[in-house]
């Protein structure tokens, strides 16, 4: 699967994307990773750019209730419908819903194992060869986990 | 392949400059779909050198030369795949400055073993569909490491060499070759100390061989200096007979090798040879 690996916003460091972005890649997935502090409207240009399956977005700063609406907005705007949204970072469990409400369809905390992930985006493939919406602006109520 | 109805509304689109649907048509290419586009004449400049000698970042620079002037940069970033996994991690667009932003600017990253023959057979159709599609510069960046870098910077019609102080990596360039297809070298990173050292002895090594050299440019991707002038030649080189030859001799190797990977019997035969059923002359002569 081709996934962009992003961090919008003005988070200090990336150690988190870039393991994740390894892990991706060992488990034989190809990953664009787009370095720090991209704006919203960057990130759907890259996803565009790219023709990705996936986009993961990472976000530690605590404005992932306005970064992630706007770049899931800007997918849907820019006919990206098909995309695959999940996050990760420092999201608190509570903002959790309200992201999922957007269309995103992971939420991965510290602690995750990257092998969940890359089961999550195994059955990700699975609901796309079988026709089942999960991309950002197909209607669905589907999450993982 | 055949164009499907689809694909012919997809094209359109695309010649039209719709950008998603440029993107999906290029994705198509790369899993060895064609599309009819008629004869183009594209621009192309290959960049290679050791990793983090500073190509990408390099590359955002001109691309900021590019744009000033009215050109729209398409970059194929191709980068290597995982031998272990078959996954890749691409990560040459980050280092290309405000690129991300710009309307005139596309970026498409690549991995080198996406199906068994490689990248190299699908750049050419890639690089003309930008080119029908309005991309007036088309830049293809590779690590310079090896014979198989080598043969994808020989696709386009004029190359980069790009080495860094204190390095000591270009003689490894010019075991594997690259030296020979160069058009233009940069040495970049001018405001590290040691860099003119570098610019003089890549200039002593070229000064031992025959006939034609290129320019050796000393640049600052960090500062901007000697930019100007480096895409200046790179604007104005020719390309002499000796490389152009060079190029073509690569390109063709690169053909045959897709040809030879992409064959149908082909695992059947490498499990005959390994085997010792036949000999490799057998699997040669089986193969043709």
């Amino acid at each position: 699967m081709r996934i962009v690996i992003a961090k919008p916003g003005l988070d200090g460091h990336d150690r988190g994307a870039k393991v994740i972005a390894r892990a991706l890649r060992d488990g034989g997935h190809e990953v664009v990773y787009t370095g720090l502090r991209k704006t919203p409207e960057e990130i759907v240009r890259i996803v565009m750019d790219e023709d990705a399956t996936a986009l993961g977005l990472s976000t530690l700063s605590g404005a992932h209730e306005v970064l992630v609406p706007a770049v899931c907005n800007g997918l849907r705007d820019e006919g990206l419908s098909e995309v695959v949204v999940f996050a990760g970072g420092i999201i608190p469990s509570g903002d959790h819903d309200s992201l999922h409400d957007q269309g995103v369809r992971a939420i991965f905390g510290p602690g995750t194992r990257t092998s969940e992930i890359l089961d999550f985006l195994e059955t990700t493939s699975q609901r796309i060869e079988s026709g089942q919406p999960v991309g950002i602006g197909e209607n669905s109520g589907w999450r993982w986990g | 392949m055949a164009m499907g109805l689809n694909d012919f509304e997809l094209l359109n689109s695309a010649l039209s400059g719709n950008r998603r649907d440029l993107s999906k048509i290029l994705t198509a290419i790369e899993g060895g779909a064609s599309f009819e586009m008629g004869p183009q004449d594209p621009w192309t400049l290959g960049v290679t050198g050791p990793p983090g000698v500073g190509k990408s970042s390099l590359i955002g620079r001109l691309i900021s030369k590019w744009i000033g002037r009215g050109e729209k940069v398409a970059v194929l970033a191709v980068d290597p795949s995982s031998p272990n996994s078959g996954g890749a991690l691409l990560a040459d667009r980050m280092r290309m400055g405000a690129t991300d932003s710009s309307d005139s600017v596309f970026v498409r990253s690549l991995a080198t073993r996406n199906h068994p023959g490689g990248v190299t057979s699908r750049l050419s159709p890639m690089i003309e569909c930008l080119a029908a599609c309005g991309w007036s510069r088309i830049v293809i960046e590779t690590v310079g490491a090896g014979q198989s870098e080598i043969r994808i910077v020989a696709f386009a019609d004029r190359v980069l060499l790009v080495d860094g102080p204190d390095r000591g990596d270009m003689v490894q360039a010019e075991k594997a070759g690259i030296m020979e297809l160069a058009d233009v070298i940069a040495i970049n990173k001018s405001d590290m100390p040691n860099s003119q050292h570098a610019a003089d002895s890549v200039r002593s090594a070229l000064g031992l061989s025959q006939g034609s050299q290129p320019q050796v440019y000393l640049v600052s991707a960090h500062d901007g200096s000697g930019v100007d002038e480096l895409l200046e030649e790179i604007e104005a080189c020719s390309v002499s007979n000796l490389r152009g030859r060079l190029r073509t001799r690569e390109r063709l190797l690169s053909l045959w090798d897709s040809r030879l990977l992409d064959h149908p019997r082909i695992n059947e035969v490498l499990y005959a040879v390994e085997t010792g059923s036949i000999t490799l002359d057998e699997a040669v002569e089986s193969l043709k």
